[in-house]
């Protein structure tokens, strides 16, 4: 799916063209989680998102003549308000965003519609992204839009507190449409480009204005730059997942390695250090150096970063870096504290780690693994390895 | 979920700065509890060096620092969310300081004045 969807109806209806797509993405929510995702599922997004705009041009006949006074105050004037000086947000989709992450919402209600609307996320990418349940994100988004709805939500143009006040939640939303690029899970394919690169294009937009050019949207440009680094060297022609180890460096690109460098110098102004700093150091060092402490230094970052802000996906990361720099068994240990059975990688990892201490257990834990994941190229990925471990075990 | 607090008590004043190895571990041990997402609150460390401790009694009595009665000094403290007391004591046996320095941590459950 792309973003494209909202952009593609034009400013002029922006906020019709925003309910069509919400709606649309609603119905492919329900309808792919029945019946499949389609061949095409961009084209049967465009059809549908037609067809409910033929729809809508047919209400609105019957609208103009019999309640027109009624919806005019919030429905056609935010339309054609929409202009926005090079001193506010001069990307019309950014906008849309900071439009979006309004406070009458909680934090997450806002980055999951914001994921929904304007980054065209499914519910189920949403749930992926927020490590939570499908139903749970269909009950946020909806309480989140009512809520929208009886703040007369409007897309006028934000002041200077306002885009100030709202930066974190979009820094947030382009980090989670980023890496739902960078580890798509939905699409059964393993990286998705255009995501990526949508999610750099707007960070970029965010540093040329002088609101929002702080050292956190640095640190998170820096973060991005760094892991489109790697993407072509992360899988194969066949699009199968490359391990870090066994990825070709010389594929790594050096003209992002220097710009992530750039940003995170940049980034380096003040005393605040947030979680896209610390990411963007465990990218850095990832990406730049050879040094044979490099472990040793991802780890604390990871340990910095787990202290900040839980999360598994995290605690996995760092548990990794964990056995790199004190070895496979001490790190088992730590590994079993998380109590992440229901979580793939947490498998994936404990597989992993008993590779050289116990080749029936690490099978085991690898068969939980393959049976766990959602996505297919990672399927694939684990089984070649179990099978590997198959034929050792033999 | 309960909430406990380790109360961290070392027992030489000359112990209390660690060298940067020592650090590492206890920050380990810090973020092994985070990343079981256990850990409420990262606490703060207690500064015990003269000038930044003192323990007033009563009848307008101040006295430096709290290590003239006791030996032991309290260092620091952070907040842990478990099942039960056993699984925040089987956290703190875990911790680097046992090794590195000696000293005690203080187990207790929290609860909250609300």
């Amino acid at each position: 799916m792309t973003s494209v969807l909202c952009r593609h109806f034009g400013l002029k209806h922006i906020e019709i063209a925003e309910d069509i797509a919400s709606d649309t993405f609603l119905k492919a929510s329900e309808h792919w989680a029945i019946n499949g995702i389609p061949d095409n599922p961009t084209a049967w997004l465009y059809t549908v998102a037609k067809n409910k705009t033929k729809d809508y041009f047919r209400h609105i006949s019957v609208f103009e003549s019999q309640i027109k006074e009624a919806i005019k105050p919030n429905e056609i004037e935010g339309g054609q308000n929409f202009e926005f000086s090079t001193e506010n947000i001069s990307d019309s989709q950014l906008a849309m965003i900071f439009a979006v992450c309004n406070p009458s919402n909680s934090t997450e209600a806002q980055i999951c519609l914001a994921l929904q609307i304007l980054c065209g996320f499914s519910v189920e990418e949403i749930a992926n992204a927020f490590l939570a349940k499908a139903e749970t994100i269909k009950k946020r988004l909806h309480r989140a839009r009512t809520n929208l709805r009886d703040d007369n939500f409007q897309i006028n143009p934000l002041g200077e507190m306002e885009i100030r006040g709202r930066l974190d939640t979009v820094l947030k939303t382009l980090y989670l449409l980023f890496n739902e690029g960078y580890f798509s899970k939905t699409a059964n394919q393993l990286i998705r480009k255009d995501l990526c690169s949508e999610a750099i294009r707007l960070t970029l937009v965010l540093t040329e204005n002088t609101f929002t050019n702080t050292p956190d949207t640095n640190a998170l440009l820096a973060l991005m730059c760094f892991q489109s680094s790697r993407l072509q060297a992360r899988t194969n022609d066949s699009g199968e997942a490359i391990l870090f180890d066994q990825q070709d460096k010389s594929l790594w690109d050096k003209t992002l390695i220097g710009k992530g460098n750039y940003y995170l110098v940049n980034a380096c102004h003040g005393n605040e250090v947030s979680k896209y700093h610390l990411e963007a150091g465990i990218a850095y060092w990832h990406t730049s150096s050879t040094d044979e402490n490099k472990w040793k230094h991802i780890l604390e970052l990871y340990n910095q970063l787990v202290l900040t802000e839980y999360s598994p996906v995290t605690a996995l990361n760092r548990t990794f870096a964990y056995a790199k720099v004190h070895g496979h068994e001490k790190a088992i240990i730590e590994a079993v504290n998380l109590q992440l059975t229901d979580n793939s990688a947490y498998h994936g990892l404990l597989g992993y780690l008993y590779t050289t201490i116990d080749l029936e257990v690490a099978i085991s834990h690898y068969q939980q693994a393959v049976q766990l994941t959602k996505s297919r190229s990672e399927k694939q990925t684990l089984t070649k390895e179990l099978n590997r471990l198959k034929e050792k075990n033999r | 979920m309960k909430e406990f607090a380790l109360i961290f008590r070392l027992k030489d004043i000359a112990d209390f700065k660690p060298s940067p190895e020592q650090m590492q571990e206890r920050m380990n041990w810090l973020a092994g509890i985070a990343a079981q997402n256990k850990l409420v609150d990262k606490g703060n460390t207690l500064l015990p060096i003269p000038g930044s401790a003192k323990t007033v009694k009563p009848g307008n009595v101040v006295t430096d620092g709290p290590y003239t009665e006791i030996k032991e000094f309290i260092s620091g403290y952070i907040v842990v969310s478990t099942e039960n007391i056993d699984e925040a004591v089987e956290i703190a046996k875990a911790n680097p300081i046992f090794d590195q320095v000696g000293g005690n941590i203080e187990v207790r459950e929290v609860l909250k004045r609300d």
